[in-house]
C-alpha cells in the first residue's frame, strides 16, 4: 500500500468517523441550538472527509472515488483512531471526544499547512479554520460541564478518565508517518503531543476537574485494528448504498 | 467574448444559502477565463462541508448557458482557502439591508475574536450569543437584548 494513500486516509476516516458519530445526535441533542451545533460540526467533518478522501481515492488510482472508500470498506480498512470511534455515551462523553479530537486537530492541521504535498496543505489550511470553531466550542463546553453543576461534574470527569486511554494514539508513529515526516508530507505525530498535554491540562484545570495519570494507550485504529463499536456505526452509515448500489437523489 | 461582461453575469447569480447576496460579493469567484471556445469559472467553497457548492456550480453553469455560451468548466479552486474579507462592500450592505449581521474582519491569528456586534433592527450593541452555530455553517444566532429580535451572524472566517 502506497504510504501517502495510507497517511490520507487516516486523516480522512478520522473526520469522516467523527462526523457520523455527531450527526447521529441530531435530534436527541439536550436543547435545540445544541442540534443545530452539533450537526453544523459534523457537516464540517463531513467536507474535510469528503476532501480527503477525494485525494486518496486520485492518489490510489484503482477506479475508486471517496463514496467508495466511504461506503464500501469494512471497519478493518478503516484508518481512523480508535478515538473517534467511541460510542456517544452522554453529552459529557460526546464533548470530551471532541474536544480531544478537536485539540488535536487544529496543532496537526496547522503542521500540515507546511506541508510539501500542496494539495494536503490546502486542505489543512482550509479545515484548520473551521476546526479552530469547533475546538472554541467542544473547549467551552467541557468548561461549563467541568465548573456546573455536582452532576455535570462527575459526568464529564468520568468522561475524561473513561476517553484518557484514547488520546495517546493521536500522538503514536509509525512506518507509515515516519516516511510521510521524512519526505515533508506529513507531521510528527509526537512533537504534537507535549502541546496537546499542555492546552489540555490548562482546560481541565479551568473546568476543575482532574488530568488522568498516564498509563496504557490503546493503539491499533490506525492501523485497521478497531474495537466492534466501528462495525456497528459503519453498519448503520453503509447500509443503504450497499443495499442499493449506485442509488442516487 | 470578455471575461468582464462573464463577471457581470456572475453577478447575477445569487448563494443559494444567503439569496441576499450574488456569488461574485460573496469572494467565491476565484476566476474566469477563456479556453479554447468556452469558459473557465474557478470557485472556491466557503466551508468544506457547505451543501450550497454543488447547486452553485450548477447554476454558475446554467446561467452562463442562457447566455449562450455552451462550453462551461467549473475550476473547484481549495487555495487559498475562502475568507469573509473576501465578502465585498457591496456583499456587507445587502446582507445588512436583509436582517444578517455580516462579519467583522479576521484576524491573521486567529479569527474568533468578534467586535460589537449591533442588531440589524434596532441598532443596539446590546446584544447576545445564543448559539454559536446557527441556520448554516457559516452564521452565528444572536438575541437583541433591547428589541428581542433574533438575528443571524456571519461569522468571521
Amino acid at each position: 500500500m502506497n504510504a501517502r494513500v495510507e497517511y490520507v486516509l487516516r486523516l480522512g476516516d478520522s473526520a469522516l468517523v467523527l462526523a457520523q458519530r455527531s450527526a447521529a445526535w441530531v435530534a436527541h441533542a439536550p436543547i435545540m441550538e445544541e442540534d443545530v451545533a452539533l450537526a453544523n460540526v459534523a457537516l464540517d467533518l463531513f467536507g474535510q472527509a469528503k476532501l480527503w478522501l477525494e485525494y486518496a481515492a486520485e492518489i490510489e488510482g484503482a477506479g475508486r472515488d471517496a463514496d467508495a472508500l466511504a461506503f464500501h470498506r469494512d471497519a478493518d480498512e478503516y484508518r481512523n483512531v480508535l478515538l473517534v470511534e467511541q460510542p456517544n455515551g452522554n453529552f459529557a462523553d460526546t464533548i470530551v471526544r471532541g474536544y480531544f479530537y478537536d485539540a488535536w486537530a487544529e496543532l496537526n492541521l496547522n503542521a500540515l499547512r507546511a506541508s510539501s504535498d500542496e494539495r494536503i496543505a490546502a486542505i489543512a489550511a482550509k479545515s484548520v479554520k473551521e476546526t479552530a470553531y469547533h475546538l472554541q466550542r467542544s473547549r467551552d463546553w467541557l468548561l461549563r460541564l467541568g465548573d456546573g453543576t455536582e452532576l455535570s461534574h462527575e459526568r464529564v470527569q468520568l468522561a475524561v478518565d473513561e476517553l484518557w486511554r484514547f488520546s495517546g494514539e493521536l500522538f503514536i508513529g509509525d512506518e507509515i508517518d515516519a516516511a510521510m515526516n521524512a519526505q515533508g508530507v506529513g507531521s510528527d505525530p509526537a512533537t504534537l503531543r507535549e502541546q496537546w498535554l499542555e492546552s489540555v491540562r490548562a482546560a481541565l484545570a479551568a473546568a476543575t476537574l482532574t488530568t488522568p495519570e498516564d498509563g496504557w494507550m490503546q493503539r491499533g485504529g490506525k492501523q485497521g485494528r478497531h474495537s466492534e463499536a466501528l462495525s456497528y456505526m459503519l453498519a448503520e452509515m453503509q447500509v443503504l448504498p450497499r443495499s442499493h448500489p449506485g442509488a442516487l437523489w | 467574448m470578455v471575461t468582464a461582461q462573464i463577471w457581470q453575469w456572475l453577478e447575477a447569480v445569487p448563494d443559494p444559502e444567503l439569496p441576499s447576496i450574488s456569488i461574485t460579493d460573496l469572494g467565491i469567484v476565484r476566476d474566469v477565463r477563456e479556453e479554447g471556445d468556452g469558459v473557465v469559472v474557478a470557485l472556491t467553497p466557503t466551508y468544506s462541508g457547505c451543501p450550497a457548492t454543488a447547486v452553485i456550480e450548477a447554476d454558475v453553469t446554467r446561467a452562463l448557458h442562457d447566455h449562450g455560451i455552451e462550453r462551461v468548466r467549473i475550476e473547484r479552486r481549495l487555495a487559498p482557502a475562502w475568507t469573509t474579507d473576501w465578502i465585498t462592500p457591496r456583499g456587507r450592505e445587502r446582507l445588512h439591508e436583509h436582517g444578517i449581521v455580516p462579519p467583522g474582519a479576521t484576524l491573521a491569528d486567529g479569527p474568533l475574536v468578534t467586535a460589537i456586534i449591533r442588531c440589524p433592527r434596532c441598532a443596539s450593541s446590546k446584544t447576545s450569543e445564543i448559539s454559536r452555530f446557527g441556520s448554516t455553517p457559516c452564521k452565528a444566532l444572536y438575541r437583541c437584548d433591547d428589541c428581542r429580535e433574533p438575528f443571524d451572524y456571519v461569522k468571521p472566517h
